[in-house]
């Protein structure tokens, strides 16, 4: 038992200095510092006080290299979305910057923010609540060049054609509603848009959430290929474990406004320090049954707390199987732990070993 | 599966369909709809046969010879100088207090009432449109003003109010259009606030906001575009309460004055030979409960016909007046049931 307060230290030891950055200030297209998010909770009736804030993002930080995808994972209600607004652009953050190229977009006034808007798009999460009904398909890819007043009749109609024809669209169907496509064709609506500015990131919210599993896949394809061709970088929200897999570069995994452990796809997958990030894992169905059979499903006991008043301490405390008294009362930094590469960092203070069986201590302590 | 393919796929399946399905808008599924719907066809006839003799009302005065406002006291009064009966001396439908031909002065009266029902709701929508538009979209301090004064003009008495007005600027077509419009606005705008904050919600205004578009943008061709359905049953139901509102006002000797037509000032005049002449009271309550309950059906049919959720929206009182109906019917209906075996 005394063992991994040992390894603790010697992770902080190991871990003096910030984590250097594997890769130079250029090649990181976009850099979130310590973003904090908080909705105020106001009072029903006249006065309105505020009586709470709901901790949406608390403290997080994420970077992404150019060309490549960054998964951001995590429950229903966690932050994910609200951050990806924050990165957007679509509201302000409480605190923190967001780096892009260098340039912190957090402060920026609508209009200073409008040349951004064109290297940051959006791929939204419902195919059907995303597009405006009443607007046509050719309008609604050629917003974004009516918006940015770039190209216009004709050319525009061209321009829109061929980024339907890109997304494996009929270019005929240009003056067809919303409502005639099927959900996959309509997120290939939503990518042809977000594509329409030759964006350097785009923020993808559960893109393929709310699509069927054989459609997802074609999605999928879709973005990789268009990542391939346009050296696009994304940002990747889904809860979907096995969907970030495929995609990702990197993985962050949020947990209730903050982030539990990041770092690059391997480690993440093969060796979760973070219990929480093991209990998703374990969630997850394999596709393998063999695989599926020799897996230890961690059962996490309890709901997601509120977030208008988190627990304090490690916030994911309450339901881990690896609780002592330290978390409910220290905050766990985002660190490297011993063994792990510099770049996969965990806010725990008892790191997940290797081969350990959380399924077992969770039981046991449900049980008392 | 490449996307290549898939493009492949989609084009190769779907080319072949393609000019059976171009076109089919929201509009022209709504206008089909409507014209299943015999109530609302019949409404619609009925509105288009009222606007045509309206138009058409110097036709009728030429044809029959009687001019709107010329009194026949020998042939259109009998001895006692009381209104002739219809068919007599060629007024198809009797005469009027002062001799005057009923039916020419109807058809005149249906010109104000139709101008009336429908320039004030279109001034009416314009302004509500805007002001519950800008109301919902930009909220907090804008909205709270808007919204105040909103509620200060539905909790005028109206009536008494128009009066008012039309005492101290003096009766006129203008004053009554103002008036009405005044206090119609307010309702549209009330409604329109509330479908705006809902639609301001959804993610394809997230979507706009994050392509650059500006609070303009974002109105017009975003938000408006999908209030114009329920504005539009909105529209066509107030129309009648317009015309309604324009008689009364008329009635009362402060609309339309004579010896201009109206509706209302005929219905007013009328109420002295209620007694002796039963034409001159029902043929003009006729021609405006006609047309005020064909707009009303239309309106009706348009709603229905456009998609389930703008139903819901507007029968959300009906609906619930009919649930509660239909709870209190099952408590009557379950009591004896229930007490039964309690006194087994």
């Amino acid at each position: 038992m005394g063992a991994p307060d040992a390894e603790r230290t010697a992770a902080q030891q190991a871990d003096g200095q910030p984590a250097p950055r594997p890769e130079s200030d250029d090649d990181i297209l976009i850099r979130v510092e310590n973003v904090v998010k908080h909705f105020p909770v106001k009072s029903i009736g006249f006065t309105r006080r505020t009586v709470g804030q709901v901790h949406a993002v608390d403290d997080v930080s994420l970077t992404i290299p150019r060309g490549k995808t960054l998964g951001l994972v995590g429950e229903t209600g966690c932050g994910k979305s609200t951050l990806a607004r924050c990165v957007a652009g679509l509201i302000p953050v409480t605190s923190g910057r967001v780096l892009f190229e260098g340039n912190d977009l957090s402060r920026l006034s609508r209009r200073q923010m409008q040349p951004y808007r064109r290297e940051i798009q959006m791929i939204f999460q419902d195919p059907y609540g995303s597009l405006n009904p009443r607007q046509r398909v050719g309008s609604i890819i050629g917003e974004p060049f009516a918006i940015h007043r770039m190209a216009s009749g004709g050319e525009r109609k061209r321009r829109v054609q061929e980024l339907m024809e890109r997304v494996g669209l009929n270019p005929e169907h240009y003056n067809r509603f919303p409502a005639e496509f099927s959900g996959g064709q309509r997120q290939r609506i939503g990518v042809a848009r977000a594509l329409a500015l030759r964006p350097k990131l785009i923020i993808c919210d559960e893109p393929v959430s709310a699509l069927d599993v054989s459609i997802q896949a074609q999605v999928l394809n879709l973005l990789a290929d268009l990542q391939d061709e346009f050296g696009l970088t994304y940002l990747f929200i889904a809860h979907d474990l096995e969907v970030v897999r495929h995609v990702s570069h990197a993985v962050s995994v949020m947990y209730l406004g903050r982030l539990a452990e990041a770092g690059p796809k391997e480690p993440v997958y093969e060796t979760p320090r973070h219990p929480y990030t093991a209990a998703l894992l374990s969630a997850a169905p394999a596709a393998d049954p063999n695989t599926a059979a020799s897996r230890q499903r961690i059962i996490l006991v309890g709901d997601v707390p509120s977030p208008i008043d988190p627990p304090p301490g490690c916030r994911f405390h309450p339901r881990c199987p690896k609780a002592r008294q330290l978390c409910s009362q220290e905050e766990p930094q985002l660190e490297v732990k011993a063994g792990d590469p510099v770049t996969h960092v965990t806010a725990c203070h008892f790191p997940v070993e290797a081969g350990e069986n959380l399924a077992a201590a969770g039981s046991r302590e449900s049980g008392i | 599966m490449s996307v290549t393919s898939v493009a492949v796929d989609v084009q190769g399946a779907e080319r072949a369909p393609e000019q059976a399905i171009q076109g089919r808008s929201q509009w022209r599924l709504t206008w089909r709809r409507l014209l299943s719907d015999k109530v609302a066809v019949i409404s619609l006839i009925v509105i288009v046969i009222m606007v045509a003799l309206a138009i058409a009302a110097p036709a009728f005065a030429a044809l029959t010879g009687h001019p709107p406002d010329s009194a026949y006291p020998n042939t259109g009064e009998t001895a006692a100088g009381l209104p002739v009966a219809p068919g007599t001396n060629g007024f198809l439908l009797g005469t009027d207090g002062s001799g005057r031909d009923l039916l020419v002065r109807i058809l005149y009266g249906a010109r104000i009432s139709l101008f009336v029902g429908v320039v004030t709701t279109l001034i009416a929508t314009v302004a509500g449109v805007t002001v519950g538009m800008v109301a919902g979209y930009f909220g907090g301090v804008i909205d709270a003003v808007l919204s105040r004064f909103v509620d200060a003009v539905l909790a005028f008495p109206y009536v008494v109010l128009a009066l008012a007005l039309a005492v101290v600027l003096g009766p006129s077509l203008t004053v009554i259009l103002g008036v009405i419009s005044f206090f119609t606005w307010a309702g549209i705008s009330r409604i329109v606030r509330g479908q705006t904050l809902s639609i301001k919600e959804k993610e394809y205004i997230e979507a706009a906001r994050s392509l650059g578009a500006g609070p303009f943008r974002i109105m017009f061709v975003h938000i408006l575009p999908n209030l114009l359905a329920p504005v539009l049953v909105l529209a066509t139901l107030f129309i009648p309460q317009a015309i309604i509102f324009e008689s009364t006002l008329s009635y009362l000797g402060l609309g339309i004055q004579p010896p201009t037509a109206s509706w209302g000032n005929i219905l007013g005049d009328a109420q002295s030979f209620y007694q002796q002449a039963w034409w001159y009271v029902v043929f003009p309550a006729a021609a405006l409960l006609i047309t005020t309950l064909a707009f009303n059906l239309l309106g009706d049919g348009i709603r229905d016909a456009m998609d389930p959720r703008t139903e819901r929206i507007f029968a959300a009182g009906k609906r619930r007046k009919l649930d509660r109906a239909r709870r209190k019917a099952a408590r009557r209906g379950d009591q004896p049931a229930a007490s039964a075996p309690g006194e087994a």
